[in-house]
């Protein structure tokens, strides 16, 4: 069969790829399509892609301000024409600030992601590859911090620091970083020895150099499923703190603290508490759900369960 | 040859004793170091973080006199590793110092507020475990059955809504609207004066008083608390629940026992989930400590007074001293509980006994 004569999904899935980057589109192209076989995945997908639109074009959304209400005449309405979620008890718009809110916890999410993915698997390669007592150090501190209960450890962090969202994140990325440094502690033992880290080895590289360069890309996969997987969990965490008052402040429109602060109006305006919680229950589902799909798509080992 | 054959068992048993020793001392190792960890770090969060540790405990209105007294007292003149010192010292005796808020010494505080706490995550505990292990049994049996769906989509639920807010709206529909269960607290204020507890846990201290309209009371004030951390911990013990089942109902001996012509739930029940057993114990137990640190929101937002609730009201009045304890006292039991169920574990399982 003639090069010009494949298609391209057999171009994608040749058993003999010309190049790296046929190789590396294939891989993506087979993983793609057991991601998309599984319906649920998909629908996480959906949401998440959803939360970054309303994110990013948050302004343009919203029908009206998230932070200047009309006092006068649209306190606490019900949802409906207009305001399609009810007002909150300054008459704002309870869509538009949970649109914008959307922001605030993205904004969460990539942070805690960005500061503790990093920390984790800086720690957890080391100590895979330097092994001995240097190994045993840090898992040991590893470990111990995995054993600390996180809400409660994250609840005294903000209390010493300060309640605020940047704070908030700082505790929460202190917590859970732990369970990234097991993960590529692991996957750093598996190819600590293969014979592509001797040669690199035998060429001179570096420890430092071994590490970045040669053991680190292979943790990120498995890294990417959990932090997805741990998503919902740093969500649920930042809306606790909200609630209790220690996360975003007033007026931003951070979903924990608009349940907060509908909590007075909960037994004749329920919508106010209700709309937030509904937004957080479906965004955590949809990494739920999208971190499920990525474990069984990335890693076909798992997937028997 | 009669030596060696004498010696021989002598010396296996005394490299296995040794290798029993070297365990325990790991395990020892471990339990220490994890503990010193986490008053290490409430020491750097209350000592080191704050810009004025002292602000932080006598707040911005003590005078003069009071904040330089207690930079004394807390040693705060001294340098770091002889505060740390100090700190420990007091920690190991249970001294976490005074509370701002109530002006008692944090540890009575804990006191009388942890039994509230304990019994509602076991009362929580057992709803999970007996709602979530059956759920998980029947979601592995009929694997890709819709009833496995729907407690997968249950479970998953349960993994991503906010406690504090499904707290809300249970308080709104079944004691609100529907008025089936009592609303927040732990017991009536009718009985708060005739009633007196003595072991803290209230729905035992009525039984043991034969008290039945106090223990209607404390029931239909808990139920909903308990079912909302039942929920969560049933989404988390049916989930393992199905997995090791499913782990178990693929192994040989299964297919033996269907082979002899046992009858399916025998199997299941049986052979199955008695296998199964081991790691659930340690799920189960995990699924408690997860709901000791869960309470903090449910009893915030069910004015349960517990623990949670004790640490939240400190916090919003930034009463230093409260949080630490209470951060201390629920780490403890939260990695006391880890470390025995991992203990637990290796007991049950005779797979994983050193040889």
């Amino acid at each position: 069969m003639s090069e010009t004569a494949m298609t391209r999904r057999e171009w994608l899935l040749t058993d003999r790829p010309q190049s790296r980057l046929q190789a590396r589109l294939g891989r993506a192209y087979v993983a793609w399509r057991r991601f998309t076989a599984n319906r649920l995945a998909v629908i996480g997908l959906a949401i998440i892609l959803g939360l970054i639109v309303l994110a990013v074009f948050a302004p343009v959304l919203a029908p009206h301000s998230p932070y200047v209400g009309d006092l006068a005449n649209a306190r606490l309405m019900t949802p409906g024409p207009g305001h399609w979620l009810g007002t909150d008890d300054q008459g704002r718009d309870i869509l538009s600030r949970l649109i914008y809110g959307s922001r605030l916890t993205l904004q969460v999410v990539v942070l805690v992601a960005v500061i503790a993915a990093p920390i984790g698997l800086l720690v957890g390669t080391v100590a895979g590859y330097a092994g001995g007592w240097v190994d045993a150090v840090l898992m040991r501190i590893t470990d111990i911090f995995l054993a600390f209960p996180k809400l409660v450890l994250a609840l005294a962090f903000v209390a010493a620091l300060g309640p605020g969202i940047g704070n908030a994140i700082i505790a929460i990325a202190i917590t859970s970083w732990p369970p990234y440094a097991r993960i590529a502690r692991a996957e750093t033992l598996t190819v600590r020895n293969s014979d592509y880290i001797l040669a690199v080895r035998l060429m001179g590289a570096s420890p430092w150099r071994i590490v970045l360069r040669h053991i680190m890309p292979l943790c990120i996969s498995s890294l990417i499923v959990r932090v997805t997987l741990d998503m919902a969990g740093i969500i649920l965490t930042a809306a606790g703190l909200g609630f209790l008052g220690l996360g975003a402040q007033p007026p931003l429109p951070e979903w924990g603290a608009m349940i907060a602060s509908g909590r007075r109006f909960i037994l004749d305006q329920w919508w106010v508490a209700a709309m937030p919680g509904f937004a957080i229950l479906i965004v955590s589902l949809g990494f739920n759900l999208l971190g499920d799909g990525l474990r069984d798509a990335l890693d076909p080992r798992g997937s028997g369960q | 040859m009669s030596m060696s054959e004498t010696q021989r068992p002598a010396g296996r048993a005394n490299r296995r004793a040794r290798a029993r020793l070297k365990a325990v001392a790991g395990f020892l190792l471990v339990v220490a170091t994890t503990y010193l960890g986490l008053v290490a770090v409430t020491f750097f969060i209350g000592r080191v973080v704050p810009i004025d540790p002292v602000l932080a405990i006598v707040g911005d209105r003590a005078p003069a006199r009071v904040v330089e007294r207690v930079r004394l007292e807390m040693g705060l003149d001294l340098p770091y590793y002889q505060q740390f010192w100090l700190y420990l010292k007091g920690v190991l005796q249970g001294n976490f110092g005074t509370s701002v808020l109530t002006t008692n010494p944090v540890m009575t505080d804990i006191r009388r507020v942890f039994p509230a706490t304990m019994e509602l995550a076991t009362v929580g505990t057992v709803i999970g475990a007996v709602i979530g292990i059956p759920l998980g049994v029947l979601a592995a049996v009929r694997r890709g059955s819709v009833a496995d769906q729907v407690v997968r989509i249950v479970g998953l639920i349960g993994y991503s809504v906010p406690i504090f807010w499904l707290g809300l709206l249970a308080l709104l529909v079944f004691y609100a609207r529907l008025g089936w269960t009592s609303g927040p607290g732990r017991i009536d204020v009718v009985f708060e004066y005739t009633f007196t507890p003595i072991t803290g846990f209230y729905l035992l201290d009525a039984i043991l008083a034969r008290d039945w309209a106090v223990f209607r009371d404390v029931l239909s004030h808990i139920i909903l608390p308990a079912s909302l951390l039942g929920y969560f911990s049933m989404a988390y013990v049916s989930r393992m629940t199905r997995s090791f089942m499913l782990n178990e109902l693929g192994q040989e001996y299964i297919v033996a026992a269907r082979a002899k012509g046992l009858s399916e739930t025998r199997i299941i029940w049986g052979h199955a989930l008695r296998n199964a057993a081991v790691p659930l114990v340690t799920v189960i137990a995990l699924s408690y400590a997860g709901l000791l640190e869960g309470s903090v929101l449910t009893e915030t937002v069910f004015a349960w007074p517990g623990l949670g609730l004790y640490i939240t009201n400190s916090l919003q009045n930034a009463d230093m001293n409260a949080v630490l304890g209470g951060t201390i006292v629920i780490g403890s039991v939260f990695i006391a509980i880890n470390l025995l169920s991992d203990v637990l574990y290796r007991m049950l399982d005779p797979r994983t006994r050193t040889r």
